[in-house]
């Protein structure tokens, strides 16, 4: 389309009528950029949160779950991945309590991990801990890392 | 609707503490549910990791401030290949409207959570007052 200018040198210009707006919506995007990058942006927001480490021969995976006893969680291993699911139960306080604060959340959850190399899924090692999560997971024999030697 | 619903994650709050820390690391506020009945206060935290040797419960001046240690989970030798969440002390401080027993204060620490009961001090059963003339 052609355009007239109207303020400024007279004459004609060719301009694509959206890039005003293109312009505001590249400068919004980057200050969302700005407000949301953290030092971790959680896999989708999928609860629970984990860390994930490897050693030389296994990968541990950490998570926090506060009120979560281990006969309500379910932990399922694969040749390369891992489930973990449960429920965080709330117990009611039934005796007349008038709440001033409830931040605390309950529910289900359900997530799956997958592991960057094949693992062993008869040597997976779960402990519960002071709501804190250990899995060690063994790697396969096949992926672990041998020696060669130079002759 | 018999599902019981999906919890959603929520990541864990820093925070600034009034005075400096002495101990380096993050500072995270722990999520509370506060209720009170009749006889007390209750509050329950959720503090994930904190062992009841780490953990300190303070009550003056009616402020409560309860601190709780974490230590690093994750040894020097493991790779990180993703890290989703952080640890470090949890920090938190409420005014209390009422004035609490001290003494039978009642602190439980079990799967990471921090059941704090505080019996609030029976109000004085009124009395009559003798008046002796003279």
């Amino acid at each position: 389309m052609i355009y007239r200018r109207i303020f400024g040198v007279p004459g004609w210009e060719t301009k694509n009528p959206f890039s005003e707006l293109e312009n505001m919506r590249r400068q919004v995007d980057r200050l969302y950029q700005g407000l949301f990058s953290s030092s971790a942006q959680p896999a989708a927001g999928v609860f629970p949160l984990i860390n994930l480490t490897e050693g030389k021969d296994r990968y541990m995976i950490r998570a926090e779950l506060p009120g979560v006893s281990s006969d309500e969680l379910d932990i399922q291993a694969t040749a390369s991945t891992l489930s973990l699911a449960g429920e965080r139960k709330i117990p009611e306080e039934n005796n007349g309590a008038k709440y001033h604060r409830r931040e605390r959340e309950s529910g289900r959850f359900s997530r799956v991990i997958s592991l960057p190399g094949e693992i062993n899924p008869d040597k997976v090692e779960a402990s519960l801990v002071d709501g804190i999560l250990t899995i060690v997971v063994s790697k396969a024999e096949a992926s672990m890392p041998r020696q060669i030697r130079v002759r | 609707m018999t599902d019981s619903k999906e919890i959603k994650v929520k990541e864990k709050l820093g925070v600034t503490t009034p005075a400096e820390q002495t101990v380096p690391g993050r500072v995270f506020t722990p999520e509370v549910d506060i209720f009170e009945t009749d006889k007390a206060i209750t509050l329950l935290a959720d503090i994930p990791g904190v062992k009841p040797e780490k953990l300190n419960i303070d009550l003056r001046d009616n402020i409560l401030t309860i601190t709780g240690d974490v230590d690093r989970l994750e040894s020097a030798d493991e790779e990180f290949l993703a890290l989703e969440f952080e640890t470090g002390r949890y920090y938190r401080q409420f005014t209390l409207s009422e004035v609490i027993d001290q003494v039978k204060i009642d602190a439980k620490l079990n799967l990471g959570v921090l059941r704090l009961s505080l019996p609030k001090v029976a109000k004085a059963a009124p009395r009559k007052i003798a008046i002796t003339a003279g």
